[in-house]
């Protein structure tokens, strides 16, 4: 297949994922500050940080409250990581290469992205962004599952499924950076009742409480946690999940530079090594800083092996 | 379906003959037809709007910030037209190409014909179509113009004649193909016994055509479609063409030229070597190193490449020069020089302001004929006479005096009619033809080709563009001779 259209569903797959992992992330913390008290509250600049936009949010406000912030990532047209605008990059990527694709991913794509032009076109009150990112949410799963479910496994196929992985693995890393420093220090098996709360909405930004409850324990503990979301081997929102699906998806394209290939065993490696125990802070930001490296290096040589050719 | 009162009388019609009774051709289509009553056609109609949606026919407006899909007009009344009648057609038709192909191969090599005062210098040299960088070059088989859509249209007595010729990027097959297709879905019983000839072939006929063009001779020879991208209009017919013949859909960004002259194409395995070109870009933007150097659409080097005879494009860069309204005004005469033969289709009688005493008619009778520049098209810059005032028939006239060469002259047309459905029941509507004639190994014309039809009553105007709409087109063996 030509290389200009694997990049693009490659990025269509990477704008899809950010797009439902930015819905889940306002709404777990919408519900979390109503769950914390005002003076523990972790506010909204934490989301800013984890999407990485803030050195053009401090440009944009002084001010960091629910609106400014909740405005600047759903809709705010100068902010190009904005929900709005990675719906537009998601259906545009996808465009070029509608002839490769089921109708319906397509139609249905076009539909998420016309809804979210109209809905995020004007300010959405509380309920209903609540009930617009949920709607999202599932929308982007009904395209996951019209791609699962009708598109034969070709290299079109790898390439969008490769997009999501390397994008929810990333997006994994930056909520656990960002949330791991807000965090009380972790001083023994007895939690305080909020710092609880903070790390059930980790996983709950992730959809992972209720799995953790199941394969991990039911209590929730920082370190279990943290394993949870680096190691667990079934849950489809852990890194390592990520890293092995990347590792098959890899294995089916062609050529013999295998240089992505070994940058993904490398970090499946760290993440296996990695201590956890104690990690907090500006301990765990490391780890987490290393690991994104490491993301971006896939990236990189994905794109220098397969969107090159000939460049 | 009524048709008591359906009158086309000043018209020929293809479907009506006079008195009201239908022609032969036409005859199981029109009795099917008249036995449906009017929720039967109401829900067919719908049958068809909703296969056309779902097929997406469509032609796209993409600077409209919706991106939605414009729906092609399509009117369920069949076009239908003799077999016996098309062969003559068709022979017609390949007769015209082949001679147009002779001709510009020797516009670009020994220019015999102007040698021999056939054809003039002078036309030649102010033809903004020929191109420079395309003489002394023999494309493969000789053939310039691989895929031609002719405009065909009949006169008030039923004389069938060739309105232009398309040897550029004609477009518009894709609308017959899918059309016939809905068509089958929305009428099936009417496609059991009723002789008619299919036309799907034509995606499979235009990849043997272009395979046969290869410069290596290898089994499957990298053929692919260049598309100027999804904002064009015809993008629909590009992807519906590519997707049809199996071949990759390339933008010029895709493709690169390298030091030995070849053209390849950036794939996920690596490069991957091109030997044939449908391309659907214009001359000018094809190569930004021979022609326009302001085209992102092109490829540099492929003029490089195609001079050297390392790739194969269809159709040849410079068979436009074909594509001009005054050469138009040769072709009967191109016919006889090449091949010796008496046309088969006549042009519509076309007066060269050129020549003297066909000027001096043209001046005195502007206010009835239609004057066409020649290098515009869409319609610009045309005079109609009857419709005309006296200033702007003075101001052709200077127009064709300080330019005579620029200008040709037609008499107005009747153009043929189609009942078609319309608001309120069935009326005439004006229609024209255009086949699609291929050559390659092989000479191919599609069984019909698309009827356009426009859908104002009394317009001549049948672009799509202009709120024309199209039909389905039946070549019908009625058997016996």
């Amino acid at each position: 297949m030509l290389s200009r259209l694997a990049d693009n569903l490659y990025w269509h797959g990477r704008y899809l994922e950010r797009a439902e992992d930015l819905a889940r992330l306002i709404n777990v913390n919408a519900n979390l500050n109503l769950d914390l008290p005002s003076g523990l509250s972790a506010g909204w600049l934490p989301l800013v940080r984890i999407t990485g936009s803030a050195p053009l949010f401090k440009q944009l406000h002084d001010d960091h409250g629910e609106r400014q912030v909740v405005r600047f990532l759903l809709s705010d047209e100068r902010n190009p990581g904005s929900l709005r605008a990675t719906l537009e990059f998601a259906r545009e990527n996808l465009r070029s290469a509608r002839d490769l694709l089921p109708r319906e991913l397509w139609e249905q794509m076009n539909a998420l992205y016309l809804k979210g032009q109209e809905e995020l076109s004007g300010p959405l009150s509380r309920r209903r962004r609540h009930e617009f990112l949920h709607q999202l949410i599932l929308d982007c799963q009904q395209i996951a599952g019209t791609l699962l479910g009708t598109m034969s496994q070709d290299h079109a196929y790898d390439f969008i499924l490769i997009g999501r992985y390397l994008e929810r693995a990333d997006m994994i890393t930056r909520i656990l950076e960002v949330r791991g420093y807000d965090l009380l220090p972790d001083t023994s098996e007895d939690l305080g009742p909020f710092e609880s709360i903070q790390w059930m909405s980790v996983l709950k930004s992730l959809t992972g409480y209720q799995m953790y409850r199941r394969h991990v324990r039911t209590r929730v503990s920082g370190n279990d946690v943290l394993n949870f979301l680096l190691r667990d081997e079934q849950f489809p929102r852990s890194v390592m999940f990520c890293l092995r699906a990347l590792e098959a998806l890899l294995l089916e394209l062609p050529g013999d530079d295998d240089q992505a290939l070994r940058v993904v065993t490398r970090l499946q490696r760290q993440v296996h090594e990695c201590e956890l125990s104690g990690r907090r802070g500006s301990a765990l930001a490391e780890l987490m800083d290393q690991l994104q490296v490491e993301l971006a290096a896939i990236d990189e040589s994905i794109r220098q092996t397969w969107f090159g050719a000939g460049t | 379906m009524d048709l008591s009162d359906y009158r086309s009388d000043e018209f020929f019609d293809e479907l009506i003959g006079p008195g009201g009774r239908p022609r032969a051709a036409a005859r199981a289509a029109i009795k099917y037809l008249k036995g449906l009553d009017d929720d039967e056609l109401a829900e067919r109609k719908a049958a068809c709007e909703l296969a056309a949606m779902v097929a997406g026919i469509t032609f796209r407006v993409y600077f409209e910030d919706t991106g939605v899909d414009r729906a092609m007009p399509f009117d369920l009344i069949p076009r239908v037209i003799a077999l016996k009648e098309w062969q003559q057609i068709e022979a017609g038709l390949k007769q015209r190409v082949l001679a147009l192909n002779r001709f510009i191969d020797d516009l670009y090599n020994d220019q015999q014909i102007i040698q021999d005062g056939v054809f003039p210098a002078d036309l030649l040299e102010g033809s903004v179509n020929f191109r420079e960088h395309c003489r002394g070059i023999s494309p493969p088989l000789g053939i310039w113009a691989h895929i031609c859509g002719s405009d065909l249209v009949r006169d008030g007595d039923g004389t069938v004649y060739v309105l232009e010729d398309n040897l550029r990027i004609p477009s518009g097959v894709s609308y017959m193909l899918e059309n016939r297709q809905v068509m089958k879905r929305v009428f099936p019983e009417l496609f059991e016994d009723s002789g008619i000839q299919p036309v799907d072939d034509y995606c499979s006929q235009l990849y043997d055509t272009l395979a046969s063009l290869s410069p290596r001779p290898v089994d499957y020879p990298g053929v692919v479609v260049l598309t100027p991208g999804m904002y064009n209009s015809a993008y629909f017919e590009h992807a519906y063409l590519a997707q049809q013949m199996g071949v990759a859909l390339v933008e010029g960004r895709d493709l690169l030229v390298d030091d030995n002259d070849e053209v390849w194409m950036r794939t996920i395995a690596g490069l991957s070597r091109v030997d044939v070109i449908y391309r659907r870009i214009d001359d000018d933007f094809l190569d930004p190193e021979a022609f326009r150097k302001d085209s992102v659409l092109g490829v540099p080097g492929l003029m490089r490449a195609w001079r050297a005879g390392k790739v194969a494009l269809a159709n040849a860069p410079g068979a436009g020069v074909a594509d001009d309204k005054v050469v138009y005004a040769y072709v009967p005469e191109i016919i006889r020089y090449y091949l010796g033969e008496a046309p088969l289709i006549d042009n519509v009688p076309t007066y060269k302001c050129r020549e003297p005493e066909e000027m001096a008619y043209v001046l005195d009778h502007l206010d009835e004929l239609v004057v066409k520049p020649a290098n515009e098209s869409g319609g610009y810059g045309m005079l109609i006479g009857p419709r005309s005032t006296r200033k702007e028939q003075k101001q052709f006239a200077r127009l064709i005096q300080a330019d005579p060469r620029n200008y040709i002259a037609q008499p107005t047309l009747a153009l043929s009619t189609c009942p078609t459905f319309v608001q309120g029941g069935v009326a005439p509507r004006h229609v024209d033809l255009r086949p699609f004639i291929l050559s390659g190994l092989h000479t191919y014309v599609t069984n019909g080709g698309l009827t356009r039809v426009a859908l104002k009553a009394g317009s001549l105007v049948v672009n799509s563009s202009q709120g024309g709409g199209s039909k389905d087109t039946w070549i019908v063996d009625t058997g016996g001779a």
